[in-house]
């Protein structure tokens, strides 16, 4: 091929790429003009275009979607509840919440299996038994875990059997007896005592100004 | 269009597979015409194809509404395409030069070591001829030719496609051209 200038090939590529200044537009025509050689390649390089372009338009296999879908990955559980707390940071926050308590109170029912009661001057204890003797009197709240209660005297207060059980026998109490086996009773025990606690409180403040 | 396609991104995003056959049911045609001109062959085509749904279904969450979706299909195509076709070539340096002939690297040995005789070319369909001239060509001219000629895009939205600086994309655009008008010179 003859030696044209550098840059009518270059304008040649530009004017090709359909992106090129008027000013090159110009010179690369001029030089057409007069060039026989760059005149060949340019009509090459377009017929080569045109037949390249040509290649018409293929269209894919009429059943590409349905077999396309049927290699997707079937949605993972997982990345389901993933997006799932992506997406409801607020719901997942409760969430958690509500587990890490529930946890902490269950934990804690299931921690305290070990055997203890409220202390009480004249109480007895024998193994895991709460015995109020004969002839005494208790005046108070007792709260008993993991242990049975036998009243053999006088109970003056109200009384609280986690996990065990109240011997009926021959003494008198005077309040009220609750007896919690389970979980969920604990669980309400807990939370009822925590209003009333939180109630007293409340009172408190209230009587405290006067 | 891009609303469109945007809105049934975001229902996939939610997990909504059928708002995925839509989005494939809109470019299947573009993506398998690029991949078959690619390969050259249709079953390639087709498997690649339907392995570059598949990824940008996988991959949805990577992808940045900003952008147009078709240009991140489109590179995850011609990605996984020219993954193909080097895997099918021995490992030559393709940009070394070849002693002794300046200007000539490896591409063009390449390119004529795999000819068909000239009386079988001439027997060919202008349209099979072009196919198979196409797929002579290196394959990061080929990628270029592709998206330029056949699926008409313009040159800035290649360069994000094939992640290369513009002014490459037309140096590989004017090579291809250059090569192609050499192989095609006796139609």
């Amino acid at each position: 091929m003859k030696a044209c200038p550098e840059n009518i090939v270059h304008a040649m590529n530009d004017y090709l790429d359909g992106d090129i200044s008027s000013t090159d537009e110009a010179t690369l025509k001029a030089h057409l003009k007069s060039c026989s050689d760059c005149q060949k390649l340019y009509h090459e390089l377009s017929k080569t275009i045109a037949f390249v372009q040509s290649a018409s338009h293929i269209q894919a296999p009429s059943d590409f979607v349905q077999k396309t879908m049927a290699r997707l990955p079937k949605e993972k559980k997982k990345a389901n509840v993933q997006r799932w707390f992506k997406q409801h940071p607020l719901l997942t926050a409760a969430a958690l919440f509500c587990i890490m308590t529930s946890a902490m109170l269950f934990s804690n029912f299931n921690n305290e299996q070990q055997f203890s009661f409220t202390k009480q001057p004249n109480l007895v204890v024998e193994g895991e038994t709460v015995i109020v003797p004969e002839g005494e009197t208790v005046v108070g709240d007792l709260t008993i875990q993991n242990g049975d209660l036998r009243v053999e005297g006088e109970l003056h207060g109200d009384v609280t059997i986690v996990n065990g059980q109240y011997m009926a026998s021959s003494g008198v109490i005077t309040g009220e007896i609750e007896e919690i086996d389970k979980a969920f009773e604990w669980l309400w025990y807990t939370i009822k005592s925590g209003i009333k606690e939180a109630a007293s409180i409340f009172d408190n403040s209230n009587v405290q100004p006067e | 269009m891009d609303a469109l396609v945007n809105k049934r991104i975001a229902k996939v995003m939610k997990g909504d597979q059928n708002a995925f056959a839509e989005i494939v049911e809109l470019y299947q045609h573009q993506l398998y015409q690029i991949c078959y001109r690619m390969l050259g062959n249709k079953h390639e085509a087709e498997d690649i194809a339907q392995e570059a749904f598949m990824r940008a279904y996988v991959n949805i969450h990577t992808f940045d509404q900003k952008r147009k979706f078709s240009t991140w299909l489109y590179r995850i195509a011609t990605n996984l395409c020219i993954d193909r076709i080097r895997k099918k070539k021995p490992d030559y340096h393709l940009d070394a030069e070849v002693r002794g002939a300046e200007g000539l690297d490896m591409y063009s040995k390449i390119a004529n070591d795999d000819q068909l005789p000239e009386e079988e070319l001439m027997r060919m369909e202008v349209q099979e001829r072009v196919q198979y001239e196409i797929s002579r060509l290196p394959d990061k001219y080929r990628a270029a030719i592709v998206l330029k000629y056949i699926e008409e895009l313009p040159l800035a939205e290649i360069s994000e496609i094939l992640d290369l600086p513009l002014g490459t994309v037309k140096t590989r655009i004017h090579r291809g051209r250059e090569a192609l008008r050499k192989q095609l010179s006796n139609l």
